[in-house]
């Protein structure tokens, strides 16, 4: 019974929350996932501090969800008790692993965005959610300094790490249009001063992207189709495979406290 | 790339075995001075020592693995963060270990490849699967616990750079001992079920983590140099005794049984425990214990996997010299 899925109620601001803790609960699982399996053992301590930052973030976001929600979940419950339908994370964040390159990718759009939209939520109306901004964004900051400082070692290394970095840049291109759309559950908080308008930070974002790509010797696609979807639960196949990992403990033994 | 200069040095007479030179170097040791790298030491010495804390910092990487299992399915977010916390500090023991090794002359790559060739030995504990979410509980409480007994007289080892490493690593690991008792003693209030997976776990892993401390001193073939030396401080079956005798109450806490119903306590106060299957420890160290394979296949797979990225990184780093250095002669 308790493994059920709980039900939430999304007033914008819980809604809110809860993307972006998804967001960083997502991508840091995924981070977590090359732990012992990283190309050396540097990289391996670097994943997992990354991955740990991304954790304490979605922790200290969805204690504030449960919190404006009126304490009927908590931090696990939003985690572990929700399913694929009911997350709002980034289509991006929940794309596999891959190889090194694809990570790497992965981890150099999204922190580049975050480091920007935290830097920027520092100045919301809501001392919780700008006081979080304050401490992600120190993080996030070297997030972008770890990441560029990859692809720029993949793009101008060998033309193997070339071809790969490039594949992934072409892969996963099409899922950062998602991180600077809102939608109207968001454009109130956005007039009110609580969240941030993502779309002017754009410009900003591509120019930070494109100076490393060039760099790294890479380019960027011309293609400017962009997936959408995962803010409002309609995610790629990948999620339901990580969720059902993640979840499996808490689904099997109803209730139990660990 | 990681290699120390030191102990390579052209003309270097420290190679030069004599018996003044031995008498002397015992002297140091007897006086309880810390030998450094660039001193003096017995060929043996070295040796004995690179194989030690070689396999150490192998210990270290490889007991990644059957914790790192339980990461993407720990229980509650508190739980994940903490396990992730926990690897990745032994990851870095790794290279703290690394780091002491590399300081008698060998480089990590050599040291790693012979780890994955199969050549060089991790510890025994980390060929077992980690089956259920108890295990994790099971593995702090226990095995860092056994590692714990082990470590703190290597603090005061005669090799000042493993000594040191000892130091940093005994404070994280006495906190993950910590964390592993508390994941227990929160199974064994739990549910019916939860108390019954804890049990489960202690049956799984009590003797082989006994085995930890090595086979028993009648049968050990490294102890008498090692104690001269004062790599060692305590033979192995005392440090056994030891672990047992702090371990037994722990266990009567959490309302757990030890799987040895021969146990009793004698009047000294220790507990005595029955005869440890050593066949099974000589298995599991020739490499046929049950995760054995899979251990080294998963270290095989990540660096022959990372072999491209390792590349990449040397040959920008080469790109970028050789641009400041056309940057300087312009």
């Amino acid at each position: 019974m308790a493994a059920a899925n709980i039900t939430v109620s999304e007033t914008p601001l819980v809604l809110y929350t809860l993307r972006r803790a998804d967001d960083a609960l997502i991508l840091g699982h995924r981070l977590s996932e090359w732990c012992g399996h990283a190309p050396m053992l540097e990289e391996d301590m670097a994943l997992a501090n990354m991955g740990l930052d991304l954790l304490g973030q979605a922790r200290e976001l969805y204690s504030y969800a449960a919190k404006v929600e009126g304490g009927r979940n908590d931090e696990d419950k939003f985690a572990y008790l929700r399913d694929v339908r009911q997350y709002r994370n980034l289509l991006l964040l929940e794309q596999p692993n891959g190889d090194f390159a694809r990570t790497t990718v992965r981890q150099f759009f999204y922190a580049a965005f975050a480091d920007l939209y935290w830097r920027a939520m520092m100045r919301s109306s809501d001392p919780t959610l700008s006081a979080i901004a304050a401490k992600s964004e120190k993080e996030s900051a070297y997030h972008v300094r770890h990441s560029s400082e990859w692809l720029i070692r993949l793009g101008d290394g060998t033309e193997e790490s070339h071809r790969r970095a490039q594949a992934a840049i072409d892969e996963l291109w099409a899922f950062t249009g998602e991180m600077f759309s809102v939608d109207d559950s968001e454009r109130g908080l956005i007039d009110a001063g609580i969240a941030i308008d993502p779309a002017p930070l754009r410009p900003q974002w591509l120019n930070t992207i494109s100076s490393v790509v060039s760099e790294a010797t890479l380019a960027l696609p011309d293609n400017d189709w962009m997936q959408q979807g995962g803010r409002s639960g309609r995610h790629s196949e990948h999620l339901g495979h990580l969720l059902s990992e993640l979840q499996s403990i808490q689904r099997s033994f109803p209730g139990a406290t660990w | 790339m990681y290699t120390q200069a030191l102990n390579t040095s052209e003309g270097d007479d420290r190679h030069i075995e004599d018996a003044a030179r031995a008498a002397q170097f015992q002297a140091r040791i007897d006086a309880d001075e810390r030998i450094e790298p660039n001193d003096w030491m017995p060929a043996a010495y070295r040796k004995t020592l690179t194989r030690q804390i070689s396999q150490h910092a192998h210990s270290e990487i490889v007991g990644m693995l059957p914790e790192g299992n339980w990461i993407t399915r720990a229980p509650s977010l508190r739980r994940k963060a903490a396990l992730l916390a926990k690897v990745q500090d032994e990851c870095g023991h790794g290279l703290y270990l690394y780091a002491a090794a590399e300081t008698l002359g060998s480089s990590r790559e050599e040291l790693v490849d012979l780890m994955l060739a199969g050549k060089a030995k991790y510890s025994s504990i980390f060929n077992y699967p980690t089956l259920t979410w108890a295990d994790i509980g099971t593995i702090g409480w226990l095995v860092d616990g056994a590692a714990i007994m082990n470590q703190i007289p290597l603090c005061r080892c005669s090799y000042g750079p493993y000594a040191r490493a000892m130091i940093r690593v005994c404070k994280e690991e006495s906190f993950h001992q910590r964390q592993g008792f508390e994941i227990m003693l929160t199974l064994c209030r739990g549910t019916d079920e939860q108390k019954a997976m804890a049990q489960d776990a202690l049956n799984r892993w009590w003797w082989p983590v006994l085995m930890m401390f090595g086979p028993p001193d009648q049968a050990s073939q490294h102890s008498d140099t090692s104690t001269k030396w004062k790599i060692k401080r305590f033979s192995n079956d005392e440090l056994r005794q030891k672990f047992v005798d702090a371990t037994v109450p722990q266990a009567q806490f959490l309302g757990l049984t030890v799987p040895d119903p021969g146990m009793k306590q004698n009047e000294a106060g220790n507990w005595e425990y029955s005869a440890i299957d050593w066949v099974e420890f000589k298995q599991v160290l020739a490499g046929n214990g049950p995760c054995n394979r899979d251990r080294l296949a998963a270290r095989r797979k990540a660096h022959e996997d990372g072999a491209w990225v390792r590349e990449a990184a040397m040959a920008y780093a080469e790109k970028r010299r050789q641009r400041s250095a056309l940057q300087a002669a312009e």
